[in-house]
């Protein structure tokens, strides 16, 4: 009680604007930090299940091209990346589908007829990804497929 | 130890005279009206701070202006709370410095050795309005393209030079890219710039001449 009593009103003032000033720092110095952190924070979650149409439209045997979008947005900026797999079905019930994306340089590969040509470094590879000749370090990617109803489904994870 | 650093800083910095001219300074007894200046300086602050944080995000061009004022109110987190301090700070500043004006006009202390002290606040009184006339345009709506719109037309009222100083405003003879880039840059440089210089010398007056007493009756 003595330390209150000797507390004079200047004291008083000092102590209680010393009070109020943080409490308003904290309201609005916190969330500030949430501003500027924000974007740093969020997650963009891009995995996910292509539909890619139904199976019966893939012929069997011959790498058909299917091409897609994706759109990302980066706060108020929307970018569209296109995206090409080729579907190759072995059979009735089983189907490969391989990235069209050369694993050496991410140029585009073209079926050719008989191998998957790279236009880039004359790479080439065979109806299931392998390389046949060229710089690429490894086999087309392969992309986890499944069927539901009919439809042919990728799983896709990239940006 | 705190004490023989503070002794060490002040006496290389003179921090204690400082502190002395400018918070233990005599003042007559006063009211609550003679508060509202400093509250439009804490404003002021406020809207430095929340306006600096807001460029964080903001463009100022048609194609993202809008878009970004967006993300920033529904995608940033606080980007709300910032934005509207931002948004009533910065009419709460103008309705302050009005009633600090107001309130020195009536107590009548605008007058020797007062004067500069005045035309300054004048001065820093027109800089507050045009910081919410460019504000008012950044956020690229259909309300401030056209309050934008409206506010230069009547700038091209004026005789003979009317049309000219509607383009300078502009940047041409109708609101574009240009007009949202010069408010922008008004907003942010020179208006602030202004309004920071005009203070220094408004505060270095309030203290060099100190603030006048309650006028009394018979006076």
């Amino acid at each position: 009680m003595t330390r209150l009593h000797n507390l004079d009103r200047r004291g008083f003032v000092k102590i209680l604007l010393a009070f109020l000033g943080s409490i308003m720092g904290a309201v609005l110095g916190l969330p500030a930090i949430g501003y500027l952190l924000s974007p740093a924070l969020k997650v963009q979650k891009s995995e996910t299940w292509i539909p890619l149409g139904a199976l019966n439209n893939f012929p069997i045997g011959t790498p058909v091209l299917f091409s897609f979008t994706r759109t990302r947005a980066n706060g108020w900026e929307k970018t569209v990346n296109s995206y090409g797999v080729y579907v190759v079905r072995r059979n009735e019930s089983e189907v490969h589908v391989y990235s069209n994306k050369c694993t050496h340089l991410s140029c585009r590969v073209s079926w050719t007829g008989e191998a998957y040509q790279c236009p880039c470094h004359d790479a080439r590879f065979d109806l299931h990804g392998n390389v046949l000749q060229g710089p690429p370090p490894a086999p087309l990617s392969r992309f986890e497929t499944k069927i539901e109803n009919d439809t042919l489904m990728i799983y896709f994870a990239e940006g | 130890m705190g004490e023989s650093v503070l002794g060490w800083l002040d006496e290389r910095l003179g921090l204690r005279t400082i502190y002395r001219t400018v918070f233990d300074r005599k003042v007559p007894k006063v009211n609550w009206w003679y508060t509202l200046g400093s509250a439009t300086l804490f404003l002021f602050f406020l809207q430095v701070v929340t306006g600096i944080f807001l460029t964080v995000y903001y463009v100022p061009s048609p194609d993202h202006a809008y878009a970004s004022i967006q993300y920033i109110t529904n995608e940033v987190a606080f980007g709300w709370l910032i934005r509207g301090i931002h948004h009533w700070g910065a009419s709460l500043m103008v309705v302050f410095a009005f009633a600090h004006m107001l309130r020195t006009f009536f107590m009548a202390a605008h007058k020797f050795p007062r004067e500069i002290t005045w035309i300054t606040g004048v001065f820093l009184l027109l800089a507050t309005l045009g910081m919410g006339f460019s504000g008012y345009l950044l956020p690229w709506n259909q309300q401030a393209y056209w309050a934008t719109t409206v506010g230069t037309e009547i700038a091209g009222t004026a005789p003979v030079v009317g049309d000219f100083i509607v383009r300078v405003l502009r940047g041409g003879p109708e609101l574009s890219a240009l007009t949202l880039a010069r408010f922008f840059a008004a907003h942010i440089w020179f208006l602030p710039v202004v309004i920071s210089l005009l203070i220094g010398v408004h505060l270095y007056l309030v203290i060099r001449i100190g603030i006048s007493s309650v006028p009394e009756e018979e006076e």
